[in-house]
């Protein structure tokens, strides 16, 4: 797998190397203010994406501890932007210490000793008891039900789902063991090639508005068109994974749907909040979240899939 | 080297990213008050203030809290510049304020008087118009501290990691005339609509 992953790390730094110069180009010859608004936008996305691509090279060299710390990482920015976007009240503070400080941590705890049975229930049937239970306890009950809600989506979303990325890394495929950081790989690459493909056929070809009341840039050519390019990138990247090429097509287009509705699904709560991006963290991305709502949908779907149809 | 202890570690928990919309960052004399949420909004305004304007600019806090060790003695004296007002005390609190102004320097106070659980300020405390009565050259800034007081509320041991943000509005100053509680409404809704901008337009 060392051999294969090299050659992957090669072909993405050959890829953004490519993008890196489209992006110098552009920006030489962009004339109108439009024009040279989209290239700066480009060109941060394309500088984020170093960064993220020189993190999961770490990630991948350190093996799975710092890969599920990279990953708990994650989920607390995440959360972080969530809970600090959305409405509780003081009276909240110890669902939310225990969201951050215990719920955390035990995620990912429970990949790394692989309690998969916990690991499916600790957030969606223990949190969802404690937390509630955690915030009674200080008596007021004004909004109460969607002050419990919105720390139970968040601690879902930005936790539970994430962590099914890299419990990836703990599936036992007969005939592919050591080898599950590919398939890590392979969730991440589709889900953000997706994301990419989906822009760049949108700005091209975009004409006809999907949903404009939740996210006014998706167009059902950006759709169709990077979802194809993601589908036939997957199904090209077969050899990385246990799949034959049309089952890896077939996985490859279920993380396209699952990633475009969560990006949906997100986008639709973050207006809700009155809010266009999740957070400053990242240039040209917005907060982290915004790279990573599509991720929330698709990785459970990808472990479920591959848990159910691949290992024992 | 304290100091840039505390404030990194306050801003890693809480962040306290400033936003200035309607005022910019100068070394003007001013008042700034803000709403109440948490202790640890006097260190966030103080991080929040370029260095040269830090220097001149002393948080008023409470001798309660601030003055009850001698670390927290260290803290709000040594690090943060802090003026400690005795609350409960029976002669005029507004004097060591004065004496601040006199010698030129800005103030932060938190004119609600007490730590609050409400997103938006309760009414203001009287103290905040007869300092505009008195010092009329002064400029008075609205200050919004978004979060506090659900990172970091009362009796509560740990601040949770949410993240805060501190918007300075436009300044106010009190008009020819005006009456004591429409300054005071006035100035509350000053932090009011800063809990409003969307700082994409800020």
């Amino acid at each position: 797998m060392d051999d294969k992953f090299l050659y992957l790390m090669a072909g993405v730094v050959g890829l953004l190397l490519v993008a890196s110069l489209v992006g110098f180009i552009l920006g030489k010859r962009a004339v109108t203010d439009g024009a040279k608004d989209t290239v700066r936008n480009l060109n941060e996305r394309i500088r984020a994406w170093w960064v993220m691509v020189g993190i999961f090279g770490l990630a991948f060299w350190f093996g799975k501890g710092v890969t599920l710390f990279l990953f708990m990482l994650t989920s607390f920015y995440c959360l972080r932007e969530f809970l600090s976007m959305t409405r509780t009240r003081p009276e909240d503070h110890r669902a939310t210490v225990a969201a951050f400080y215990i719920f955390i941590p035990l995620q990912y705890w429970l990949i790394w000793t692989e309690w998969t049975a916990l690991f499916s229930i600790a957030i969606p049937v223990y949190a969802f008891l404690l937390l509630p239970i955690l915030s009674v306890a200080k008596g007021n009950t004004q909004d109460f039900l969607m002050r419990s809600a919105k720390i139970q989506w968040a601690l879902m979303l930005t936790v539970y789902c994430i962590s099914h990325a890299p419990a990836l890394l703990t599936l036992d495929i007969p005939g592919y063991a050591g080898q599950n950081f590919l398939l890590l790989f392979f969730l991440v690459a589709v889900v953000q090639l997706s994301d990419v493909m989906q822009y760049v056929f949108g700005k091209i070809f975009g004409k006809h508005k999907l949903a404009p009341s939740v996210s006014p840039n998706k167009t059902w050519e950006g759709l169709i068109g990077g979802g194809l390019a993601a589908t036939a990138i997957g199904a090209a990247l077969w050899w990385i994974t246990p799949f034959t090429p049309l089952i890896a097509a077939g996985m490859a287009f279920s993380i396209v749907m699952a990633g475009f509705w969560g990006g949906l699904v997100l986008s639709a709560v973050k207006r809700s909040l009155g809010k266009k991006d999740w957070g400053h963290m990242i240039e040209g991305h917005g907060g982290a979240l915004d790279r990573m709502d599509s991720v929330c949908f698709a990785a459970p779907l990808f472990y479920h899939l591959t848990n159910y149809f691949y290992t024992l | 080297m304290i100091q840039s202890i505390l404030f990194g570690l306050s801003r890693f928990l809480v962040g306290g990213r400033a936003i200035w919309a309607g005022s910019q960052p100068h070394l003007r004399q001013r008042v700034y008050f803000a709403n109440h949420g948490s202790h640890l909004d006097t260190i966030l305004i103080c991080a929040a203030l370029p260095p040269d304007l830090r220097a001149t600019t002393h948080p008023v806090a409470a001798a309660d809290y601030w003055g009850k060790n001698a670390l927290t003695r260290y803290i709000s004296g040594q690090v943060l510049n802090a003026v400690l007002i005795d609350r409960k005390a029976s002669r005029n609190p507004l004097e060591p304020l004065r004496g601040i102004l006199d010698d030129g320097e800005s103030l932060i106070i938190f004119p609600e008087g007490t730590r609050t659980t409400e997103t938006l300020p309760q009414k203001l405390k009287s103290g905040l118009f007869h300092l505009a009565r008195d010092y009329p050259d002064v400029e008075f800034v609205p200050t919004y501290l978004e979060n506090l007081s659900r990172a970091y509320p009362k009796g509560a041991v740990i601040p949770a990691p949410i993240s805060c943000t501190i918007s300075f509005g436009a300044p106010i100053r009190l008009k020819p005339g005006e009456a004591r509680d429409d300054f005071l409404n006035r100035a509350r809704q000053g932090i009011i609509d800063l809990a409003y901008v969307d700082e994409e337009d800020a």
